[in-house]
């Protein structure tokens, strides 16, 4: 079928080509750009335009993808970096140059990749959407090959599978090959939902002290600019103990993308000693790449990170940042002329954010195993004020709020979390485990958390007296809490300090309550406490500064 | 695909920079048009929006004297392209890239699309080589390296434009080069240009300056920052030169964004500005960077002038939140005589950990840095309790910390015209760290 363009304003582009259905892709203008179509009006279909489209004249053809927008999954995505319409960047590279331009497609599967299959099927054998009926060996993981559809096994690909061969042939003569495509705006299928029990390592001190995360949880992380969101993600990208992450930098910078790159082809993962690109997958939308491909960059790494999952393994999915997709959804509305909600962005936004999402989670797959996706998503408000919308319409769906604070961040405290306002509803299904580990965590905890709030109804107190004023014991408290500060909660992201193990960052705060209660038990028994100070300090060897 | 140029004289309606015709056959998006004045005037135009033949066009230049009847506009076939060579260097443009230097205009070699491609990420080249500027400030605890986009958040009344200037002339990159400027002004006035000629004058000809000056069409302004990146570009990554754009005052450009969105009837967002301006900004500010395989870099300082010294306001807000980093002026510390006024709590560069350190600065950089960080910052902290009580009612050691925070000003942001070396910056951090350590003791 074939259409012509009838108006354009902006990305948004009218098109009459009869059957169409929303959701489906289409190919605009001679230059074969990717578009969505988003509303239907007679014969007359809007379509939503994912690439730069300066210079798309009235009259080019359009013509039907003939189905909806889709990402093709398959083993060879790891280590991969595509944009939000998972075309693979390197590639684009090589067809278009060091600059993106229009209506490039290069696939993001290697077809002609050889890889070593093998299988426990049989011919025979009656399979389920969603089974695995064959694994490849990718980096450190199995990658199971799972059926796009049902029937009975009749052939079993041996040895050497390159993707463009099929993998196996089902009854009917169907077959099935090592890759599938699938729709991104659906949620891969599962058995059922599991509620998350299992703590995720972020190796961040105050994250997994304070307010830890679990596998298959959604934490955000809301915080004015130049508060440390995207150290904080790529840091816990780096450390967390997951098999698989996806990042997604939606909608910022270019130079962190790269940065990203470099950092992560050199570093190594501590678990496997492989490289740490290897379990690794990035979607980069920058803010200058086309804002459609924006807000389809979420859904495009959220299918990979589905499908991995799918495999039984745990999958961490990044953004950074979820307000810059909400940003783009704006944008796409406003150019559809849709009645505006607060802040101009479209009524609809929590609905689906909140369908977004719901597809983190532990589940039992189609194959019979456990696999969980865990959401940590940056937020960036306006002027950091956390009143707006993005951030709280992330709220009423998050587990745990990792609350970023300007005034640390001046201060130059990172990881920049502050510790009175963050919270995790984690808390007590992860203290469980952590119990198992060390029976004192839920005690230091909360004595940590006392010290803490004490310190800041101290320091009320001695903004009226002055420090002169305060008794020994009090000083001595504000002096602890000043340690956990600045030693246990703050952590050098581009140090060896960047991770702490649960066992270390236990001892470390341990160590600092052991000392605090030392000195109190020297204080009770007379002793001042500047001569105390004196003392550790000499013993320290350092000055105060 | 048209072959030949069409021409139309069926203006429908005009409001504001924008035309409205009808009857036009196969207009493009971002087609370049030519409009004809009754009076002969001619002006160029840009296509915004088309719906079937009716067609919305953006005029560069105002549109007063043009009609509805006699008003010609010719369609070209093809978007908006600058025009580049060699013969650009040196040279002073209006913002629609026509000579302000009262020279004619160079013969140029090829054209390039005036909105530039997105730079493949993978094919970036991550910032990573110290750019020497000779503040203290800058150098030591806000280090620029090269293909960093870092904005300076000025107020009114604040010397921006002396720091911008000194900062030109001092500037010099790891090898000892010198820069070549591509200078952009949006909305200038005549006053400030005419400080600014003088550090163009003192660049020779190593410059590309694009004038829009206050009284000048807005809808240049928008034009001004696109036509000089792509020179930029151009001597960047094709020419293999070290580029350094100055953009001031990019206030200046988002007020020229609100009022060309509100003639283009779009819905506002806060304070009025338009819900893109995100996007718009950044289609600006990534432009800056470096690529691999090619020598050429461009480097970005744009200046922002924050209304009502309000950080969070639109404008400073979203510049923040896409470079990498800021340089904030304090009135407190120009109203204590110290310049540069840099306030180095919000002052940030987000590439710094990658520029300093062993082989790029010196070994101990970080160290000094962070101990002057931690030190001033809880100085500054004092300072709230000391309004209150007294320095008298404080603590021995923390009437040491308030010293040190007002020697830290005194000695080390504060530096008149003296261009620091790197070597002086990190000395004069360590002399003053190892003072107060002496005298805890």
């Amino acid at each position: 079928m074939n259409g012509k363009v009838t108006s354009i304003s902006g990305a948004t582009v009218c098109v009459d080509l009869a059957d169409l259905k929303v959701g489906d892709r289409v190919f605009v203008g001679t230059n074969r750009l990717t578009g969505e179509v988003v509303r239907l009006d007679g014969t007359i279909a809007t379509v939503q335009v994912f690439e730069e489209n300066r210079g798309l004249g009235i009259g080019e053809p359009v013509i039907s993808a003939q189905g909806p927008l889709t990402v093709r999954l398959g083993p060879g995505l790891l280590g991969g970096i595509f944009d939000g319409l998972q075309r693979p960047l390197p590639l684009l590279q090589k067809e278009s140059g060091d600059f993106i331009s229009s209506g490039q497609d290069p696939s993001s599967i290697d077809c002609s990749r050889s890889w070593d299959f093998s299988s426990d099927c049989k011919p025979g054998d009656r399979l389920r959407r969603g089974e695995a009926f064959g694994k490849v060996r990718e980096g450190h993981i199995d990658h199971l090959l799972l059926a796009s559809q049902d029937g009975i096994l009749t052939q079993l690909h041996t040895g050497t599978l390159q993707l463009k061969q099929p993998a196996a042939t089902l009854k009917g003569n169907q077959t099935l090959y090592g890759w599938h495509r699938w729709p991104v705006r659906k949620a891969r299928p599962y058995r059922s939902k599991l509620p998350p029990t299992t703590p995720l390592i972020t190796g961040q001190r105050c994250l997994d002290f304070l307010f830890p995360m679990l596998k298959g949880g959604v934490s955000i992380v809301p915080g004015g600019f130049g508060t440390g969101k995207t150290v904080l993600e790529q840091t816990i990208a780096k450390f967390a103990d997951v098999d698989v992450v996806v990042y997604v930098g939606c909608g910022e910078r270019g130079n962190e993308m790269a940065g990203l790159l470099d950092e992560f082809s050199e570093l190594e993962d501590p678990r496997t000693n492989r490289p740490l690109m290897e379990r690794t997958i990035i979607v980069a939308n920058t803010s200058n790449m086309p804002v459609a491909a924006r807000e389809s960059s979420i859904f495009t790494a959220v299918s990979m990170a589905e499908y991995y999952r799918d495999m039984g393994l745990d999958v961490l999915f990044l953004a950074d940042s979820l307000s810059r997709w909400a940003e783009a959804l704006r944008e796409i509305s406003a150019a559809l002329e849709e009645m505006p909600g607060e802040d101009g962005y479209p009524t609809y936004l929590g609905s689906r954010l909140s369908g977004f999402i719901e597809r983190a989670g532990v589940v039992e797959t189609l194959s019979g195993g456990q696999g969980s996706l865990s959401m940590i998503l940056a937020v960036s408000p306006p002027g950091a004020d956390f009143a707006e919308p993005v951030t709280q319409a992330c709220l009423r769906v998050a587990g745990a709020l990792y609350m970023l604070d300007t005034d640390l961040a001046h201060r130059r405290h990172f990881p920049a979390i502050n510790w009175t306002q963050s919270f995790s509803l984690y808390s007590d299904t992860a203290m469980a485990h952590f119990i198992e580990q060390h029976g004192e965590w839920a005690a230091l905890q909360a004595r940590c958390r006392d010290i803490l709030q004490r310190e800041d109804a101290l320091r009320e107190v001695a903004e009226v007296v002055g420090m002169e004023g305060l008794q020994d014991a009090d000083r001595l408290l504000m002096r602890t809490a000043e340690k956990i500060r600045l030693d246990f909660l703050c952590q050098n992201s581009f140090t060896d300090d960047a991770y702490s193990t649960p066992q270390n960052t236990i001892k470390h705060i341990a160590a600092l309550t052991a000392e605090h209660d030392r000195l109190t038990a020297a204080l009770d028994d007379g002793a001042l406490l500047d001569d105390l100070l004196e003392k550790s300090r000499k013993e320290a060897g350092d000055a105060p500064l | 695909m048209r072959l030949s140029e069409h021409q139309y004289r069926s203006v429908s309606a005009i409001r504001g920079p924008l035309l409205f015709l009808e009857r036009v056959f196969a207009a493009r998006l971002g087609e370049l048009v030519r409009i004809e004045s009754p009076d002969g005037r001619s002006l160029t135009g840009e296509v915004l929006k088309i719906f079937g033949d009716q067609v919305l066009v953006q005029v560069f230049g105002g549109t007063q004297g043009l009609d509805t009847c006699k008003t010609t506009v010719s369609f070209s076939d093809a978007v908006m392209r600058a025009p580049l060579g060699a013969g650009v260097m040196g040279r002073v443009f209006d913002g629609s890239f026509r000579p302000r230097d009262g020279l004619p205009m160079f013969i140029p070699e090829f054209r390039v699309p005036v909105v530039g491609a997105p730079i493949n990420p993978v094919a970036r080249a991550h910032p990573e080589e110290f750019i020497e500027t000779g503040f203290s400030t800058i150098d030591g605890l806000n280090t620029l390296v090269k293909g960093q986009k870092l904005p300076i958040f000025s107020c009114a009344g604040l010397p921006a434009r002396e720091i911008t200037d000194q900062l030109l002339r001092q500037a010099r990159l790891p090898d000892g080069g010198p820069f070549v400027l591509v200078f952009v002004a949006l909305g200038l006035t005549y006053f400030e240009y005419q400080f600014y000629r003088q550090t163009l004058e003192h660049m020779q000809s190593r410059f590309v300056a694009f004038i829009n000056l206050a009284d000048d069409p807005v809808v240049e302004r928008l034009l001004a920052p696109r036509l000089a990146l792509t020179v930029a570009e151009d001597l960047a990554f094709r020419q293999e030169m070290d580029v350094l754009v100055v953009i001031t005052d990019m206030t200046n450009y988002c007020d020229a964004l609100r009022e060309i969105s509100t003639a283009r009837e779009e819905l506002p967002g806060r304070r009025g500005y338009p819900g893109h301006m995100y996007s718009d900004l950044s289609s600006l500010y990534e432009r800056a960077g470096r690529i691999h395989g090619r020598k050429g870099s461009v480097t970005m300082i744009p200046t922002v002038t924050m209304p009502e010294d309000d950080i969070t306001h639109p404008i400073p807000d979203l510049t923040g939140y896409i470079t990498e980093g800021q340089l904030v002026l304090s009135r407190e510390l120009h109203q204590k005589g110290i310049y540069p006024p840099i306030d180095v709590l919000p002052s940030l560069s987000r590439l710094m950990q990658h520029g300093i350190g062993k082989g790029q600065t010196r070994k101990d950089h970080r160290d000094l840095a962070n101990q002057l960080y931690r030190s001033y910052a809880k100085g500054c902290d004092l300072r709230r309790l000391e309004a209150v009580v007294g320095r008298d009612g404080m603590l021995a050691d923390d009437r040491r910390v308030l010293d040190f925070a007002d020697r830290f000003e005194a000695d080390f942001v504060h530096q008149g015209k003296e261009r620091r070396t790197i070597d002086t910056t990190l000395d004069t951090a360590k002399k003053l760290l190892d003072e107060f350590r002496e005298v805890s003791r």
